[in-house]
């Protein structure tokens, strides 16, 4: 076939716009002559839809069934001039069909913008189902891989395991052959990096949120703001080599001062720098929030002898609580989802522990050294990569979930 | 009006900008210590501007500015040395559109005697949050349900609720900025007659759109055209005798 689709596109462009540029016209030369042989009033009645729409009716028409055509013709997979010379031929003789018909409707009375008006819908349908479906394949795909992989592996033993070493021998005869698959020291890593960079976007986050709001004068904000976002700009993986090479040093040199020993790669580092990430997120969901509470209670609060900082504290914080703690389970999620600074900062030892000054290792982490490298897709080792992200899927929907319930709940009405 | 009555607020030569653009041109008033003083003008005629200069709220707008003498009971407001904080809590204000806070009926009562430390005991703000409540005659509509939302109850009731509020800190003036204007006939007729029975208590300065309303409610008027006080007098005088011809024509629909 080779470039013959690409050209069977363009004429099918060219078809449907000159389907709709010919038929405009049609409709607005037939209009005009109605309205001469009306005496220039006419009826409301007599013509329903305007010239442009008897055109957007031509090029649906036109572009749909010139469409199918190419499609299947895509489908037959075809060759040979024969062949070509046919689809193409068949291709203009449907455009130029559709044309002509479509033509003939042209009308005082046939209306055209209702049934524009029903294709557009149509498509705008089709577009949110695509969407929908795609959720749902990766889904059907996660859980179809993860059911493969409970098959060898118990689901108990996955989910309540405290022992993690995906290490399935390449070879039958090889000794260990059987890695462990216990979920919970990679959750658990999960889960502290997490913890530490909340403990840093969190409050970081909502002062800055807090003070660009109700403190910064104008020309701060001008600077500021920016300034914040082009954190939210950085490439994760600039962030993952900052934290290995630059941060995580400085955390193994302050804890070796103090006289602890600690690896380089630690869950501190990573989450550190992780919370920096996603300051900007915090604080600019946390500032549309506090924004959007109405002038009219700051106004009561200080109405009443109220300062600044207990009118913040009492009145605009609480209006704005629902939204803040939404803002948070998407920061949430976000944290949850990250995978490069981990990589890079975190280590890839599953240790079981909460001390924040060790290696650990995350869910994402995981995935990425489980499907890189040579690997077939039978083994327990790379099936277990879709049982983890199983997990890690379910888990931020529930958090959505909740973040979207607790939203609801306590929505403040202004 | 009779010699007895004190001025609350003397003001003098006052004038208020908003960056360049003056709003009010140098108004020269006394305002009574007891009783309603009713505001009446055309939209953008200064009157809600001027009312927001006897609790400073002005301060919160940017690039608005104040001068010329208001004193109340003799203290200079505009003060260099008076916590404006302090002030607000004297002169309480209830707004065009009811404002009260997502809290419980009963937080946002006890909402200023909580930040300004009035009561003691939680029986003592109790006593205190009913007290503001019958005042404001909203006790016996939601004495079951104080601890829902305060935004739950209908647009009367809010109104009413945020006057509440305002009494709980023991104020001495209440400054009214049509606070009938989002309210159906109903509930401004109640308002109107708690107006009426808070009038013995507090110095009440309320602007409004109504003409009838000021009739009703108020005991003295104040006329302003285009930032200027045009004419300053009792209700009745102002209603049936109008010294100025510019009031005249408001008061009877030929202008605003």
């Amino acid at each position: 076939m080779g470039q013959i689709p690409i050209y069977m596109m363009l004429l099918i462009a060219v078809l449907t716009i000159g389907g709709f540029v010919y038929n405009r016209s049609a409709a607005l030369e037939k209009f005009r002559a109605a309205r001469a042989a009306a005496g220039g009033r006419m009826a409301p009645t007599a013509w329903h839809s305007q010239a442009s729409y008897h055109g957007y009716f031509t090029a649906w028409i036109v572009g749909l069934s010139t469409l199918a055509i190419f499609i299947i013709g895509l489908f037959i997979k075809g060759s040979g001039t024969g062949f070509n010379v046919a689809w193409l031929v068949a291709t203009i003789l449907t455009g130029l069909a559709a044309i002509i018909l479509t033509g003939r409707k042209v009308s005082g009375q046939f209306r055209a913008r209702t049934y524009v008006e029903r294709f557009i819908q149509g498509f705008l349908i089709l577009l949110s189902v695509i969407a929908v479906l795609t959720t749902l394949g990766i889904i059907a795909s996660l859980l179809f891989e993860s059911l493969r992989f409970f098959k060898e592996v118990p689901f108990m033993d996955f989910l309540f395991g405290l022992q993690w070493s995906p290490q399935t021998a390449l070879r039958t005869d090889q000794v260990g052959q059987s890695g462990s698959f216990g979920a919970i020291p990679v959750f658990a890593g999960t889960f502290l990096i997490m913890l530490v960079a909340m403990a840093i976007a969190g409050p970081v986050g909502l002062m800055i949120a807090i003070y660009l709001t109700e403190y910064a004068s104008g020309a701060v904000k001008k600077w500021v703001k920016p300034a914040i976002e082009i954190l939210a700009g950085v490439p994760t993986v600039v962030y993952g080599f900052f934290a290995l090479l630059t941060f995580a040093p400085f955390v193994r040199g302050f804890a070796e001062s103090l006289g602890f020993s600690v690896p380089t790669q630690s869950a501190l580092a990573a989450g550190v720098v992780m919370g920096v990430m996603i300051i900007p997120f915090v604080s600019s969901l946390s500032s549309d929030v506090i924004n959007a509470v109405p002038q009219t209670l700051r106004d009561g609060s200080y109405a009443l002898g109220a300062t600044e900082s207990e009118t913040m504290k009492k009145v605009v914080f609480t209006a704005a609580l629902p939204g803040i703690i939404g803002a948070f389970m998407l920061a949430i999620s976000r944290a949850i989802g990250e995978t490069m600074i981990v990589y890079m900062a975190a280590g890839k030892a599953a240790n079981l522990t909460a001390n924040p000054f060790e290696a650990v290792t995350t869910v994402t982490v995981q995935i990425v050294a489980l499907l890189t490298g040579d690997s077939d897709f039978d083994s327990p080792k790379t099936l277990v990569a879709f049982a983890l992200g199983l997990v890690l899927f379910i888990i931020t929907l529930l958090l959505n979930v909740v973040a979207l319930t607790v939203v609801r709940r306590y929505r403040a009405k202004y | 009006m009779t010699d007895t009555i004190n001025t609350k607020f003397t003001c003098r030569d006052v004038r208020v900008h908003y960056g360049d653009f003056e709003a009010l041109h140098g108004i020269d008033i006394d305002i009574p210590d007891r009783g309603v003083t009713a505001f009446i003008g055309p939209s953008g005629c200064g009157k809600s501007t001027f009312l927001r200069t006897f609790n400073r709220m002005n301060d919160t707008i940017d690039g608005c500015r104040v001068s010329g003498k208001i004193h109340m009971d003799g203290q200079d407001i505009y003060d260099p040395n008076l916590d404006p904080v302090l002030l607000r809590a004297q002169v309480g204000m209830v707004f065009q559109k009811p404002n009260p806070f997502p809290k419980s009926i009963y937080d946002n009562v006890a909402y200023g005697p909580r930040i300004h430390g009035l009561t003691s005991s939680k029986a003592e703000l109790d006593a205190l949050v009913e007290k503001s409540l019958r005042r404001a005659g909203l006790w016996e509509e939601v004495k079951d349900r104080l601890k829902l939302s305060g935004t739950g109850l209908s647009g009367g009731q809010q109104q009413r609720l945020v006057i509440a509020r305002a009494i709980a800190v023991s104020p001495e003036v209440i400054l009214m900025d049509e606070p009938a204007s989002a309210l159906d006939p109903i509930a401004t007729a109640k308002l109107e007659a708690l107006i009426e029975e808070l009038k013995e208590r507090y110095c009440i300065i309320i602007v409004t759109h109504s003409m009838a309303q000021a009739a009703r409610v108020s005991d003295k008027t104040a006329f302003f055209y285009m930032g200027d006080l045009i004419e300053f007098d009792d209700t009745d005088k102002i209603f049936t005798n109008p010294g100025n011809t510019r009031t005249q024509d408001y008061i009877t629909g030929r202008t605003g």
